[in-house]
């Protein structure tokens, strides 16, 4: 394969963290090889040298202003393949945590009495600004599913992650259920994909790589009911990386529209 | 080319590279004279102290650690220790020796990070660390390796390094096994070889010559290099118990930029691995102090680049102490244990950790189990107001070079810093003209 060859890659990062970008970074420690398959034109946070004529994009962090707005379509016209990377930019992550509030409100607390009128509004996935073709989700990414997702990218291949609960690959792993403990977790309404690293270090799932695609909600009412876990519990846990979607998407807590 | 006293110099970086999160640099220079010249943080405010609000406190370090990919460990342990202070919660020698350890393989994959990815393309003459997979696969191979034994070290402990998932006010979800510490163990004796091969690359590059006496504040503890709780210290001489942080942070607005600046003693201060170095440097791990010397870190170092040379100190002393870490917990052998449970459901605290970038603050007022107020002071926000007083001494100095020789003189001011923009939860957007 001749060095033209390879695909011209960016990634792009918005209001978020950047856990995602360094876990890219991170995937390299066992996959070293995916340096020599891809040309890496733009990363600012790990090069200096700047190109804009990438084919795929990887895009970090949630749109929390206009000016996000433009810099998201300048990205859309310029990729073939636009990738939400993370929940950030993925859901609007805990980022729209902040949109049950009033923006005037929110800036006061922070700013106090020198708040000034910011270029800031209600945080939101970048699906809401431009068509993405594709996501990697979680808060961070999983570094195995970044790998297998840039390989059907490369190789040309639909996008083919889970669309299973978690629970699946916490009864995979033969854990003892968090429930059984009191805890909440989201994992029979949320995508696998991850291991279910978090019920495998004790906690419940929080929902950070978004719902499956037909959650069933009346199952997991029963659930908590049977464990005596309060409803205000399990929509504590769902806030944390899925506001956008409650209140935006006027999804109430029980999955209907 | 015109002497220094006639050049006009223009420089706009747009979005600073090889720095985590989004600044711009502005010099303007007429006729000589340094009029403007300005770190402008131009990163999307997060507003993370409204969403602490009204959370209740068990989820108050996983939401914290959100701040940060980098600094996610520091975050949520700096989050725990201000709930448990303001909750009365004892924790057991156990759980502080995994915190400690946990805070420890942050700190090395941070500073891996930082002076392989991005200070050492500077010092090598490259854009970035890509190219140097191909003139210098040794280097980069190694970067990586010490990297990940790092990361593991945080995943071990806590399931995950960004973002923690086994931690908790008051203990840990998830033990390590013994098994796992005794594998940490192993190639962390091993990993010597790769911090040796690091301390001999930097003690072979040139870091610009640069002094300006500055305060210095950092944590400090009788017993140990400081990277959790301890009083907070000064080089100017004075401690302070945590309680007390907004005395020395003073956080302020200044009139070029809406970005907050914090001073203290003097117009400004400087935390991290150089002021840690500075404050603790009595505490350091004997083969940390001879990797300081042979890297020529004196009583007290003033040249802001050498927070680098500090930084590769600061990997020799945490692989050393890491070490010793498990191996007092092997000792004593894991123990399950329940966490340790709050005495009192209302309460305020401050929690305070070295993040690999400096001082870092997270004070909580709770009310009936929820976060009524959060206050959280960034190291990286300390540090602006340093970085400009550094920038407005530099730039004069080197006015007659070419503008290209500027920035790149000015970039690596700011990456020696190693700031951690978004971090920055205090800081604005700025609408540059």
């Amino acid at each position: 394969m001749k060095s033209t060859d390879k695909p011209k890659v960016a990634f792009f990062d918005f209001a978020g963290c950047e856990g995602c970008q360094l876990t890219v970074i991170d995937s390299l420690q066992n996959h070293p090889a995916l340096l020599d398959a891809v040309d890496i034109v733009q990363f600012r946070e790990a090069m200096s040298e700047k190109g804009d004529d990438y084919k795929i994009a990887f895009v970090e962090g949630s749109c929390t202003r206009p000016a996000d707005e433009n810099r998201l379509k300048t990205i859309r016209e310029q990729a073939q393949i636009v990738i939400a990377l993370g929940a950030c930019a993925h859901l609007g992550g805990v980022n729209a945590l902040r949109n049950w509030q009033s923006q005037a409100e929110v800036q006061r607390y922070v700013y106090g009495r020198m708040a000034v009128s910011q270029d800031s509004y209600p945080a939101r996935p970048i699906e809401a600004v431009i068509p993405i073709d594709g996501f990697v989700p979680g808060c961070p990414i999983d570094r195995e599913e970044f790998v297998q997702i840039a390989k059907m990218l490369l190789q040309g291949r639909q996008l083919r992650i889970p669309d299973y609960p978690v629970c699946v690959e916490c009864k995979l792993k033969e854990n003892e259920c968090v429930f059984n403990y009191g805890k909440a977790c989201l994992g029979p309404i949320t995508r696998a994909g991850c291991g279910a690293i978090c019920p495998s270090n004790g906690v419940g799932c929080d929902g950070c790589r978004g719902p499956i695609s037909t959650p069933n909600m009346e199952g997991m009412k029963i659930a908590l009911a049977e464990h005596g876990i309060d409803e205000d519990v399990f929509i504590k846990q769902i806030k944390l990386f899925q506001s956008y979607q409650l209140i935006h998407d006027k999804r109430d807590v029980h999955g209907s529209q | 080319m015109a002497a220094s006293n006639q050049k006009n110099v223009r420089i706009d970086l747009h979005h600073l590279t090889r720095v985590e999160g989004h600044g711009n640099i502005v010099i303007n220079a007429s006729k000589g004279v340094l009029e403007q010249c300005d770190l402008e943080i131009v990163e999307a405010p997060r507003f993370f102290e409204a969403m602490l609000r009204g959370l209740p406190y068990e989820q108050a370090s996983h939401l914290a650690s959100r701040i940060c990919g980098i600094c996610a460990v520091t975050h949520a342990t700096a989050s725990l220790r201000a709930v448990e202070n303001a909750l009365g919660v004892q924790n057991s020698p156990q759980t502080s020796l995994l915190r400690l350890l946990n805070l420890y393989g942050e700190i090395l994959d941070s500073h891996i990070l930082h002076v392989y990815m991005l200070v050492a393309p500077d010092l090598l003459g490259v854009g970035s660390v890509i190219p140097l997979a191909k003139s210098a696969p040794e280097v980069v191979l190694r970067a990586l390796r010490m990297k990940k034994l790092a990361g593991d070290i945080c995943g071990f402990v806590c399931g995950r390094h960004t973002h923690p998932i086994g931690m908790m006010v008051g203990g840990f979800t998830h033990l390590p096994t013994e098994e796992q510490l005794i594998n940490l163990d192993e190639r962390l004796q091993d990993t010597r070889q790769d911090v040796d091969a690091t301390v001999e690359l930097f003690q072979s590059l040139t870091l610009p010559d640069f002094e300006r006496d500055t305060e210095y504040i950092a944590l400090r503890k009788d017993d140990e290099y400081c990277f959790m709780d301890g009083e907070i210290t000064s080089t100017d001489g004075g401690s302070w118990p945590l309680e007390l942080y907004r005395e020395v942070t003073n956080e302020f607005q200044v009139a070029h930029s809406t970005a907050k600046h914090a001073r203290h003693q003097r117009q400004s201060y400087m935390v991290g691995a150089l002021a840690r170095y500075n404050i603790n440097q009595d505490k350091l791990h004997p083969k940390a102090r001879s990797a300081a010397n042979a890297l020529d870190l004196g009583t007290k170092t003033t040249n802001p680049y050498m927070n680098t040379t500090a930084q590769v100190v600061e990997i020799v002393h945490c692989v050393e102490e890491s070490i010793q870490t498990i191996q007092r917990l092997l000792e004593n052998g894991i123990k399950p244990e329940e966490p340790a449970k709050p005495s009192r459901i209302s309460g305020g605290g401050v929690g305070a950790c070295e993040a690999p970038r400096g001082t870092l603050f997270h004070n909580y007022v709770i009310k009936n189990e929820i976060i009524s107020d959060a206050n959280c002071v960034i190291p990286t926000a300390q540090n602006l107001a340093n970085i400009e007083a550094d920038m407005q001494v530099l730039v004069p100095s080197i006015l007659d070079r070419t503008s290209d020789e500027i920035s790149q003189q000015v970039e690596m001011l700011v990456r020696a810093y190693d700031p951690c923009i978004s971090c920055s939860a205090h800081t604005l957007e700025v609408t540059f003209v």
